[in-house]
């Protein structure tokens, strides 16, 4: 249930993002879901990518700083209130969010949620007992 | 007494007497006081006295000026590691004021005076003053800071005993100061060089012509500032600009200040006594030759420093000055054989810097410090380089690891600076400490 997500620092600077992409583009790493985190100095790039472990190495090899972080993936329908239901129940739960972005998923007509929890393996009882359907890795990464 | 008089400029204050002293006497009394100095520190100061005892000499063996070079030199690590009273050399009984600057280590430099010590300051700083042209009449606003830092009560009590009128300021507060200057009718201005510049800025924006106010001269110190800073001052402000030196080890402000010929600093020198020394090996180098400035003081007494290393590069300047005074003069400092720099008057060394980092991390992260000058004010900016240890995929946490970086620099440094938390490897890699600083202050 739980997915590897890759983070990484970056200066809030023209090119800063594009480099590392690059290189994994050069790998043949595939990246799902990419979300940047901003303040006014620096960012954090946030990644769902096809080979968490050859990106990180790739990265790490080419002096990045990179973290790998548990995450879970949340699909939902892709219609007005598909969120909204999801995200009432999570609220049902009680527990608290450190983040989360969405992303869609255009041919299978759904959207996928992407959330950090502070405890996930706790986050996913409490998501199956409130009827919430996690993805797997395999599921999330299908082509 | 009649060839001094005459010597004497019309501007010459009484209390500049001493500042023509005849060379011959003024060297008479400076080995009279050195002898004393000397065997008081010996008696006294513990430190001293070890140092002395291991080159196998005693207070009777200086005989001449000369044999200063044979007595040990005084480093500020000597002050930091007898923090906080090791090295007075009278009771605190005797002892009317503390002031501090910062260390190294976030323990600050800790220097004292006596009632007689604080006489001897306000003297020499009514020398300064009076050197520049001001008396009885002129209104003096002191813009230095006030409080730990000497040079706020150090200007001030000079220009209280020179009987001028005293606006004391402080730092900061630009508009105010400005306000101050117009309202009062100031005549002259104590600041960092830096500082008055951008007040000339800031009062321009505040639609305040500097050159019409009756300000006429600006004393200004606690940092190195060249000629085009001083045309740049002049320019924007129809004032005469003085350089004025001075160190809190030694005393603060006043050790020494340029005359109204702007041919070198006048130093002080039946009080602080001036040698040129090779800042590698020591040995004396004369008159006219760059080299560190060593200071001994001749007639402190709460905390009597000798052969004080200032790490200050210049030269005493030969010959005399065209003003009259006997007092030898130094040139201009431009830099410094350490690495300490100076930001807004107050000293930092990129050792603080890794004081803090380290209070932080317990580990150092690659950091690099950028200097830059922004509307005449000093700017420092540390860029530290996020690690693996540091870095967290949540902005709250980067975020109060920005804070907490923040706070213990300007904590250990007593001055605010940016952090700018920058990608790994991406600051340029050198060998030497020096080349941590990247200073893009230009005058």
């Amino acid at each position: 249930m739980k997915i590897h997500q890759i983070s990484l620092f970056a200066e809030n600077k023209p090119g800063h993002i594009a480099a590392p992409i690059r290189l994994l583009e050069k790998e043949g790493i595939d990246i799902r879901a990419l979300y940047l985190a901003d303040t006014e100095q620096y960012g954090i790039v946030r990644m769902i990518v096809s080979d968490w472990q050859k990106a990180a190495k790739t990265l790490e090899d080419h002096e990045f700083v990179v973290k790998v972080t548990e995450v879970l993936a949340v699909e939902v329908i892709d219609h007005p209130g598909g969120l909204a239901d999801v995200l009432g129940a999570l609220d049902q739960t009680g527990i608290n969010i450190e983040y989360m972005y969405a992303f869609p998923d255009v041919r299978a007509g759904k959207a996928i949620l992407i959330f950090r929890f502070a405890d996930p393996d706790e986050a996913i009882a409490r998501l199956q007992a409130a009827g919430i359907n996690l993805l797997t890795s395999d599921e999330l990464l299908k082509d | 007494m009649n060839s001094i008089l005459e010597t004497c400029a019309a501007d010459c204050h009484p209390a500049s007497t001493p500042d023509f002293t005849p060379t011959p006497e003024l060297r008479a009394l400076q080995l009279q006081r050195l002898q004393s100095v000397v065997a008081r520190s010996w008696q006294q100061v513990a430190l001293f006295r070890s140092r002395m005892e291991e080159r196998g000499l005693l207070p009777d063996d200086i005989r001449s000026l000369a044999d200063i070079a044979s007595l040990p030199f005084t480093q500020k690590s000597d002050l930091r590691d007898n923090y906080p009273f090791g090295l007075f050399a009278s009771p605190m009984k005797d002892v009317v004021r503390l002031h501090a600057s910062s260390g190294t280590t976030g323990k600050p430099i800790v220097v004292a005076y006596t009632q007689e010590d604080i006489a001897v300051w306000s003297s020499v700083l009514v020398r300064c003053l009076a050197g520049c042209g001001l008396h009885r009449g002129d209104i003096i606003q002191v813009a230095y800071g006030y409080g730990l830092f000497t040079g706020g009560l150090g200007a001030h009590y000079g220009a209280e005993a020179l009987g001028a009128t005293v606006v004391p300021t402080s730092g900061g507060h630009a508009d105010r100061q400005i306000m101050l200057m117009k309202d009062f009718g100031v005549t002259a201005m104590c600041c960092t060089p830096t500082y008055f510049l951008h007040l000339i800025d800031r009062a321009a924006e505040l639609g305040v012509d500097m050159k019409d106010l009756p300000l006429r001269a600006g004393v200004f110190g606690a940092e190195p500032w060249t000629e085009s800073m001083r045309r740049h001052i002049e320019d924007g402000s129809s004032i005469e600009a003085f350089d004025i030196f001075g160190l809190s080890e030694i005393i603060g402000p006043g050790v020494g200040c340029e005359c109204r010929r702007h041919d070198g600093l006048h130093i002080f020198e039946d009080h602080f006594y001036p040698e040129i020394v090779d800042p590698d090996t020591g040995a004396p180098l004369p008159d006219g030759t760059e080299g560190e400035l060593v200071l001994t003081t001749l007639s402190k007494q709460a905390m009597p420093m000798i052969r004080y290393r200032t790490h200050d590069i210049t030269m005493i300047l030969p010959g005399k000055c065209a003003c009259g005074r006997s007092m030898r003069r130094i040139g201009r400092i431009g830099r410094r054989s350490d690495d300490m720099m100076i930001i807004r008057g107050v000293n930092v060394f990129p050792s603080q810097i890794e004081t803090a980092l380290l209070q932080n991390e317990g580990t150092l992260p690659h950091y690099q410090i950028l200097l830059t000058r922004v509307q005449g004010l000093d700017q420092m900016e540390v860029q530290v380089e996020v690690t693996p240890q540091m870095f967290n995929d949540k902005v709250g946490a980067l975020q109060e690891l920005h804070a907490k970086l923040q706070n213990s620099l300007d904590r250990v440094l007593g001055i605010r600076v940016r952090v700018a938390l920058v990608e790994a490897h991406s600051l340029e890699r050198s060998e030497g400490k020096a080349r941590r600083v990247i200073d893009r202050r230009t005058s």
